[in-house]
């Protein structure tokens, strides 16, 4: 599979390229690894590559930075992505239930996606919303004050974006 | 109700609008600092006795007159706006509900410094947040506060948002120029410092949102006025960002004069223990710093009521005392298990250690696996030395900081707590149903001699 940004996204490229010192576009590298997750879902090997030509870079500099930080998917992931925090604070207020509550819910284990491919299931590491506990990633989104009552809603709200867009 | 400087204006409707902020007396401090010589602009940080709000507390003045001004070589301030100490969440807030106050304090800081380029570092998992600070940098230059020769003045002015991608190390700050070049979020050996080689070699400062933030009422109203404020050398106010088993979570701005107790008890800031349970311990400033036993948290080794500030947190050194640290306050209830809680902390730190130095990238693994062999009733009693002798050794052994903050909060768990863990250890069945409930409270003398 070939990989394209359109040319939209490509004026994009410039334009973060632009925000740096000249002869220092490699400072784009992680504004653009965004860019291909936002579109691909997660970042392969070719996506990696292609992101690797556009700013002028040896491959293996992008999948050091990729594989550095855990915001990137390296792997497919569900088109929806729970990412629980588990760290001190939300301990503190029950992360463990949701997390075991999402398992059961969806029938997988943390790292796994849901059959039909709707939703991954993650743990992470601090979100910084501590005073919201318990916490989890969604997309652009954090959702806040978790219950399992609100991870029902959120899980058929998705169910209903998917159906409807499909 | 105690000064409000830095969240006065934060429930204003529509304080998020450049307008509305405008109104309320924003961007004052621009017009104000643009007439001003950029040394007396200096001086007046100086004078104001702020220290940096990211967490290690030094005085944000000096690290400006650090900076190098070699000719024809370009500047720059970077904002760390990474927040990612567990507990902390004040700096998201300020960027979220008030945004314009970040911008306006990046131009004068920008502006202080000679750095026509800034940029804003934000954690990329707030990224939303990302988008309203990204507005109110494109309010700010319409109205001609961005751009070039911002309200005539001759000088330009452009700030930048940069998006990390998920590594605490990147609030390290050389972590977090590496992360600006475009690279993994490996920290610099120092010296050289960034004020002398930072961002893409060129002298740099990098400043906490909260503390960019601080400098618009230091301009407004003087540093001397700001330096009344507080106490000793804990002048101005702080943001405390407060969670775990409190009735009001949430983002207080405080004057450092206030008690612990008050903090926690009053209506006007926590309101109390949840569901009316007894406090068991608290982390006062971030997952890094100490996490101290009630006793020890309310009043000093001496018996005086400890107060929220710089010097009075830290009373009694490591030992009997913690740190104000970043403001991430954190409360623990008498339900609370102080080996479990300890072991998300050290799994926090194995999953974030950036590798480079080996005490710190190995013995964090290492304090994880033993913290979850105890919370899980496999402990044996030699564990808790063995981990005292691990943290010990990262401690002080590593490139950053990284390593110190490992290591400290495993060393004040063992130290405060040591009776908790031999229980745990001791009845390897019944932790696994049950909590040790409130601590054994070990008498401050005791601890000084394990």
């Amino acid at each position: 599979m070939s990989v394209q940004f359109s040319p939209e996204k490509l004026d994009k490229v410039n334009e973060l390229i632009k925000q740096y010192p000249e002869g220092k576009s490699k400072s784009a590298l992680l504004g653009v690894l965004h860019m291909a997750q936002e579109e691909h879902g997660w970042l392969s090997v070719n996506t990696m590559d292609y992101v690797a030509s556009l700013l002028n870079l040896e491959p293996i500099e992008v999948y050091e930075v990729a594989s550095f930080y855990t915001m990137f998917h390296l792997k497919p992931v569900g088109k929806y992505v729970f990412e629980v925090c588990q760290t001190g604070p939300c301990m503190l207020r029950g992360c463990d239930n949701i997390i075991e509550y999402i398992k059961q819910k969806l029938n997988i284990e943390v790292g796994e996606t849901t059959a039909d491919g709707m939703f991954t299931l993650k743990t992470v590491e601090c979100l910084g919303a501590c005073g919201y506990a318990p916490v989890m990633q969604m997309g652009k989104y954090y959702k806040e004050h978790l219950t399992p009552e609100k991870v029902d809603q959120i899980i058929e709200e998705c169910r209903n974006n998917s159906a409807r867009n499909n | 109700m105690s000064k409000k400087l830095l969240l006065k204006n934060i429930n204003v409707p529509g304080i998020k609008n450049f307008d509305v902020y405008r109104r309320e007396g924003g961007y004052q401090s621009v017009e104000k600092a643009l007439k001003m010589q950029t040394g007396d602009i200096v001086e007046e940080v100086k004078k104001s006795g702020l220290r940096g709000r990211g967490g290690a507390g030094f005085p944000t003045g000096m690290k400006w007159s650090f900076l190098a001004k070699p000719e024809g070589v370009a500047r720059y301030l970077v904002c760390n706006a990474d927040e990612s100490e567990p507990g902390t969440f004040k700096d998201r807030y300020l960027m979220e509900y008030i945004p314009h106050l970040l911008i306006e304090g990046m131009i004068v800081s920008s502006y202080a410094l000679g750095s026509s380029v800034s940029y804003i570092y934000i954690r990329g998992e707030y990224d939303w947040v990302a988008d309203i600070v990204q507005e109110a940098i494109n309010e700010a230059r319409q109205k001609g506060f961005i751009g070039k020769n911002i309200l005539g003045s001759g000088f330009d002015c452009e700030i930048y948002i940069y998006r990390g991608a998920g590594a605490y190390i990147c609030g390290e700050e050389t972590a977090l120029l590496e992360s600006l070049e475009g690279k993994r979020g490996l920290p610099r050996i120092k010296p050289p410092f960034p004020a002398i080689k930072g961002a893409w070699g060129c002298p740099t400062v990098v400043n906490n949102v909260e503390t960019i933030c601080a400098v618009v009422p230091i301009i407004n109203e003087g540093g001397e006025a700001y330096s009344k404020i507080g106490i000793g050398r804990s002048t101005g106010t702080k943001l405390i960002s407060a969670c775990g088993n409190i009735n009001k979570p949430g983002v207080y701005e405080i004057d450092m004069t206030i008690t612990v107790e008050e903090f926690i008890y009053s209506d006007e800031y926590c309101g109390g223990i949840e569901n009316g349970k007894r406090l068991k311990a608290c982390i006062p400033g971030g997952s890094s710093v100490p996490i101290l036993p009630a006793n020890l948290l309310l009043r000093t080794a001496k018996g005086e009521p400890r107060l929220m500030n710089y010097e009075s947190l830290a009373d009694g050194g490591f030992i009997t005392g913690s740190s104000m640290g970043s403001g991430g306050f954190i409360v623990l209830d008498e339900d609370q298990c102080i080996v479990k809680h300890t072991y998300t902390i050290s799994r926090f730190y194995h999953h974030e250690s950036c590798g480079q130095c080996s005490p710190c990238r190995e013995g964090t693994g290492w304090m994880e696996k033993i913290f979850y062999n105890i919370e899980n009733g496999r402990g044996k009693m030699k564990d808790i030395d063995l981990l005292w002798d691990v943290q010990r050794r990262i401690e002080g052994n590593t490139i950053c900081p990284f390593g110190d903050a490992a290591a400290w909060p495993v060393a004040a768990a063992i130290r405060h707590f040591r009776d908790e863990f031999e229980w745990h250890i001791l009845n390897p069945e019944e932790c696994l149903v049950r909590n040790y409930g409130l601590a054994n409270y070990a008498d401050p003398l005791e601890a000084v001699a394990s």
